[in-house]
Parts: C-alpha cells; structure tokens; sequence
C-alpha cells in the first residue's frame, strides 16, 4: 500500500485551507524515447528547451481562440478556487483551477503581453526556467480536464484547454507522460489501447459468446469484422476483458440481439478512447480518429454507436463531425454517432426490450455523471439529455434508483479522479485523493438509502472507482456498467 | 504648457489608447479561429439560446451566482453601480443632457457608495480568504485599489468639496468639439481626472479586457449542435 493517507470524510463537505507543496512530489513516469516517437515528439528533453517552448506556447495560442481568450480575461475573482476536486482533495493551492492556469498564464504574459514583457512582477509573469517546467510537469498531470471550473467561471475559462496546450508544450520539448503517449502508440499501431491484435480479440469475443450461451441458454452474438453489419460498434477495448466493462459489453449485446440489429465491432479500429485529446495534440486526434472512419467505410456500416466511455464520447460527439465528418455514407435516420444509451432508450421508449424489472431488486442503485458526457457533450435532442437518459434507462430497468446531492451531480459532477489521462498507478496517491469529493456524496447515499451500487458510463471511471472504492471502505464489486445493469433485466428469447 | 493643455492631450491620448487598444485585441480574438466545438455543456442548442445564455451572464452573472454568492454579490453590485456611474456622468459631455440621463441621476448619485462597497467586499476577500490572496499578483490589489480611489474622489467632489462642474463641463465639450476650454484647477478634479486617464491607459493591456473577452469564450458562445452542423475552423479546416 502507498504512503499516503485517505482523506477523511467528513460529516459536511468543508472548504480545505491551502497547503502550498503538499502534492508538487506527484509526478508521473516520463515517456520514453520509443513512446515519445512513436507520437511523433523528440524522444528527449531538447537542448534549447526554453526556446522551443516559448515558441510552441505562442503558436498554440495563435491557433486557438479558446486560450487566446482565456489567458488574457481571468479576473482572478476566485469563483474557481474550491471547485477543483483535486484542491479539494489534496488542499495543494497549485490545485485551484486559475492557480494551474497561472503556471501557463505567468509564461504567456512574460513572453507575449506588454505588461508582461516590461513589469513582470506586478502583473505575476514568470520565466519558463527548470523549476516552472516541472511544475507544469507536475501540475498539468493533476488536472482530469474535467472542465467542473469551467461551468462554475463568470467567463467560462475551461482550465482542460489549458492544461491540453501545457502537455503539448511539454511534449514539443521531450517531456512526455507515459501513460498516455505508450498507450496512444498501441492505437496507432494495433488499433486499440491494450495492444490486443486482430485474432485476440476474435478469440475473445468467440470466448464471452460462449459465456453467455452458458448462462442464458441463448445464442447472442458478438461479431467482429462482419461486413454489411448495420451498426459498427465503437468501444473503450477495456469492454472486451476487464471487470466490470465486459458485463456492460454482454449487455450491448443483449440489447443488439432482442433489438434484431446485426453489429460488428471492427478490428482494425477497436477504441473508442482518444487519448490524443489529453496531450492536445491535433495530428494524433485526427488520426486515431480516422481509423474508425475508414473501418465504418469498409465494413460498408449503416450507423456508428459508441460505447459506455467519457471521454470518447466527447471526441466523439463533439469532434468526430469537424475532424472525420461528413458523414453523409451513414443512414440519416440516426445521429451519427449515436450513444448506446441513446440506442437502448429509443428502444425502450418504444418498448421493443421486455424487461424483468425485478431482476435488478437486489440492486440499490445511484449514477455517477462521467464529466466528458456531462459538460462536454449531450445526449437526445434537449439540451441536458446526457443527464435525462441514462436516469430514464435506469429507472426502466430497475426499481431502486437514488440521485446523489444535487451539487454534486448532472453539470455539477465531480470527476471519478482519474481521468484526462491520469489513471495510472504511479499517480495513485492523486487518484485516491481526488476521488474523495465523490466519495462523500456517495457515502451519503450508502447511508441514507442503502446504495449498494455505483452505475458510470465510462471506462476510465469504472477502473477509476474498482480501484479507488477500497481506499475508502466500500467494496470493489460496487461500481458496474449501465448495460450491465441493463442486460441483467433484459428478458432474451422470443416476443410476446 | 498650461494645466488644461496637458489635461487635453492626455485625454487624446488616452482615449485612441483605449479604443485602438481594445479594437486590436477585438480583432485577434476574431480572427483568431476556434478549431473545435467546446461549448460546457448543456448548452443552447440555437443560436437565439447562445444569445439568451450570453444575456444572463451578462447582465445577471448567471455563471457567478451559480459558482459563490459573496463575489457574486460584491462583483454584481460593483458592476451595476459603475454602470449607473457612467450613464450619469454623460451630463458631462451632451449638451443638451439625454432625457434618459436624467432620469438615471438620482440613481447615480449614490451609486457611488454602492460601488465603492462593492470593490471594498471584493478588496477584503483578496485580503482575507486565504485561496484568493494565493491566486492574487500586485496589480490584482493595485486594480482595486485605483477603482476605489476613482470612486473616493469622485464622491468627495459631490458630498464634500465641490468643483466647478460647469467648467468642466465646458472642458469636456470643448475636447470633443476641438474648441479647447480651461480645466478648473481642483486638487480633488485633477486626482479623479488623473486616475481615470490611467485606467483609460492599462485598459487594453490589462484584466479588463473581461469586458469584451466574455462575448469570445468558446465555451460561452457556442451552440450545442456538433452531430447537426459540420464545424470546421483554422487547422481543423485543412
């Protein structure tokens, strides 16, 4: 176990007081020089860092309105300072929303304002020296991008952009995370972010078929690479293996099979994460996101349907159209790309799934808004559909279902702790502290209605929480897929 | 050169500052492109609902309230009492007076202390509140500091020693109509003069620029309707 403590929940959530330092010994592990090529980055600090640096910071932001806007009109009204779950878990004030953002303001004005260039103490420019660098390293690994200070700031400044550019800076100049450029070589080379080749997935799927024939008796199918499928299925590679996203998978399939909708999921573009998006690098974004275009051309698909996964269905909803669109080959009929639980809550409106409600009885359910869907993206054709569906399904299939405290859920989210390219172990400690935000609200429930299990949507959570839930004496069984709960209740066989 | 000279040509100066300033910045931010589609969701879906969720950031802080209701309260009453502030002084440079400016000024009148409370709350929460005096640089407090000072001299011609307003008047007009008048020469004039003029100055390089950067965040003002309509812009257009 790691040498650090939980924090404490307490009765009332409270407003830490800062601790300046507590978390800048947090650091991931480098990426190393065959990770860093195979994104295209040096595979080592350069030797004129400094430069390089200042000019990749001022290129970004002549590309990018967002950071343009957003580094010049902070106010430093403070509206942002406790509503970062990692300051609130870790009390370090480099943790508050503008205080990151500072790290990079401070070098931008330094470098590219007047008041900057000639009075840099007053208006707190910094030079990019050795120290600034590691705590971008540091800092900018400590921030989900889960955009929470983003809806609470009078301007909207959305610190995820900042940090998106600050890794990208890092990455220009050799300073790589590994977690996220490792993972992002597997992608381009094998087409998922596990390394898992063609046959291996096939086995696998051949395998879970198996499983479900054992348990139900029915024959749902998982296919893989079937051309002329109408759906091609885009989902985070950890539904093909881990606990608990493969239950979520065998529930897609259960709604695919009593829907009568033939799928495939494709070999060659078997991701849905885009990791591309937390080092905010466009040419990685496009291309890992061009793999799934050219698999739904050749399969020769009717619609596109993603999986339960946070982040990929912000990429997905928000950015496939601009960076892989149009999609004028798919069938019009549907959104494109169009969530699973939009697929499952159409279905269930029209009420082509017999469900067993009661299959679920033994469950006491809440739902934890995965940031990227909720404040990165929608669902449905209202604004806040994102938060109305997956509540809607639930409710359909089960019959005990509570919502957390509202502050802490729909818009309000707190993020799980490990996203943005975070959930990796030598970040642990990060990830037990800023899941403690989420922990409380949960520990409400647990003690006001009994709740036994936590349903996310996104694959970078259900790890997050499988391994985060012990630290703070819940069991680890408790976090499960919305489909999981879905195919649990789903009666297969034939229509009445 | 005499003292309305110098005043004169530092409000000329001020003043293209001040425009030409925030005219640049105005431009780089729209000609700057926005590749991607990051509105916080949810978001409009229409363009008239951007409109309705910029109004009430706008006019009411709606993100604000949401976020702290003491800065809210301190920011907002701040920002209705300087804008009631300087509705009232353009009695000072129309002649004949708007009829709308007449009626705005027993408002703003007291305005005044309403908008030196608020910039006080905010002072002492920098002060006090232990996360906002981390976040907070020199010209964080400066900033502050020169509003309250423009608001203490401002007050202390109306309620304590009054300068000769018709004058002055006459001062303005004359600035803008090229037909230079004398400046009254009243300590507490020249202070108020002098620390608006250097605000006209800092404006455009400045934190001020929230003003007009509110209108251009990505996240504020654009619609929810990425699947719908094909965004593209800048690198995402290559």
């Amino acid at each position: 176990m790691a040498d650090f403590q939980t924090p404490e929940i307490r009765e009332y959530p409270l407003i830490p007081h800062i601790k300046p330092g507590a978390m800048a010994h947090s650091k991931p592990y480098l990426a190393k020089p065959d990770h860093q090529a195979s994104v295209g980055f040096p595979g080592e600090l350069v030797e004129n860092w400094h430069d390089v640096a200042v000019a990749k910071l001022g290129e970004l932001v002549s590309k990018s309105r967002a950071l343009q806007v957003f580094l010049d009109i902070c106010v430093k009204c403070g509206a942002c300072t406790d509503k970062c779950h990692y300051y609130l878990g870790t009390e370090d004030p480099n943790n508050m929303p503008v205080a990151r953002q500072d790290l990079l303001r401070g070098v931008y004005r330094r470098h590219f304002t007047f008041a900057g260039k000639y009075f840099p103490k007053l208006v707190g420019a910094i030079d990019f020296t050795e120290e600034v660098r590691d705590q971008w390293y540091s800092y900018f690994h400590q921030c989900s991008q889960c955009r929470r200070c983003s809806v609470f700031c009078p301007y909207g400044i959305d610190t995820a952009e900042i940090s998106m550019a600050g890794r990208e800076v890092l990455d220009a100049i050799g300073v790589g995370q590994k977690y996220c450029n490792e993972i992002l070589g597997k992608v381009h080379k094998v087409g998922n972010n596990l390394g898992l080749p063609g046959p291996a997935l096939i086995d696998t799927l051949e395998g879970l078929e198996e499983d479900v024939k054992e348990d139900t008796g029915v024959d749902v199918r998982f296919p893989v690479n079937q051309k002329g499928a109408e759906v091609l299925l885009i989902t985070p590679s950890a539904d093909f293996f881990a606990e608990p996203h493969i239950d979520g998978l065998i529930g897609y399939g259960k709604v695919f099979h009593q829907a009568g909708i033939s799928w495939t999921v494709s070999s060659y573009a078997s991701e849905a994460a885009n990791f591309s998006m937390f080092i905010g690098s466009h040419d990685n974004l496009k291309r890992t996101a061009m793999r799934i275009r050219e698999a739904a051309l050749e399969l020769g698909v009717k619609r596109i349907v993603v999986g339960e996964c946070g982040h990929a269905w912000r990429v997905a909803y928000s950015f496939w159209n601009t960076l892989i669109g149009p999609f004028d080959f798919l069938d019009p009929k549907y959104p494109a790309p169009q969530h699973i639980c939009e697929l499952t809550y159409d279905l269930l409106k029209r009420g082509a799934l017999k469900i067993d409600k009661e299959a679920n009885d033994h469950r006491r359910i809440t739902f934890h808004d995965s940031c990227n869907v909720a404040r990165a993206s929608r669902m449905g054709n209202m604004p806040g559909g994102q938060f109305i569906i997956p509540r809607e399904i639930l409710k359909t299939v089960a019959n005990n279902f509570f919502d957390m405290a509202p502050e802490t859920i729909h818009e309000n989210t707190f993020c799980c702790g490990g996203g943005g390219g975070l959930l990796t172990d030598d970040l642990m400690e990060l990830r037990v502290k800023g899941a403690m935000p989420r922990m409380q609200a949960l520990k409400q429930v647990v003690d006001d209605n009994d709740v036994n299990t936590l349903v996310a949507i996104c694959a970078i959570c259900k790890t997050q929480f499988a391994k985060t839930l012990p630290y703070y004496k819940h069991s680890m069984n408790m976090i499960t897929s919305l489909h999981h709960v879905v195919g649990d209740a789903i009666v297969l066989g034939g229509k009445d | 050169m005499s003292l309305s000279v110098i005043y004169a040509l530092l409000f000329y100066a001020a003043t293209l500052v001040l425009v030409i300033g925030v005219a640049r910045k105005i431009a780089i931010y729209s000609k700057t492109p926005q590749p991607l589609k990051i509105p916080t969701t949810p978001a409009p879906l229409t363009t008239s609902g951007v409109v309705w969720r910029m109004a009430k950031e706008v006019a009411v802080f709606q993100s604000l309230f949401k976020s702290n209701k003491w800065i809210w309260l301190f920011g907002w009453l701040f920002h209705v009492a300087l804008a009631l502030v300087l509705m009232r002084h353009l009695r000072y440079v129309t002649e004949p007076v708007w009829f709308w400016v007449n009626w705005v000024q027993p408002f703003g009148k007291y305005a005044g202390f309403a908008m030196l409370a608020g910039l006080g709350g905010l002072w002492l929460r920098r002060i006090v509140v232990d996360r906002v005096r981390y976040i907070s640089s020199p010209s964080d407090h400066l900033m502050l500091l020169l509003l309250m000072a423009i608001a203490v001299s401002g007050l202390a011609m109306k309620y304590v020693d009054h300068t000769d307003i018709v004058a002055l008047k006459g001062f303005m007009l004359g600035l803008m109509y090229f037909d230079w008048q004398p400046l009254p020469g009243n300590p507490l004039l020249i202070t108020h003069l002098s620390l608006v003029l250097l605000l006209m100055f800092i404006f455009p390089i400045s934190k001020l620029l929230h003003a007009p950067g509110l209108f251009f965040s990505p996240t504020r003002n654009q619609t929810d309707n990425p699947r719908e309509v094909r965004h593209v812009a800048g690198w995402s257009a290559k």
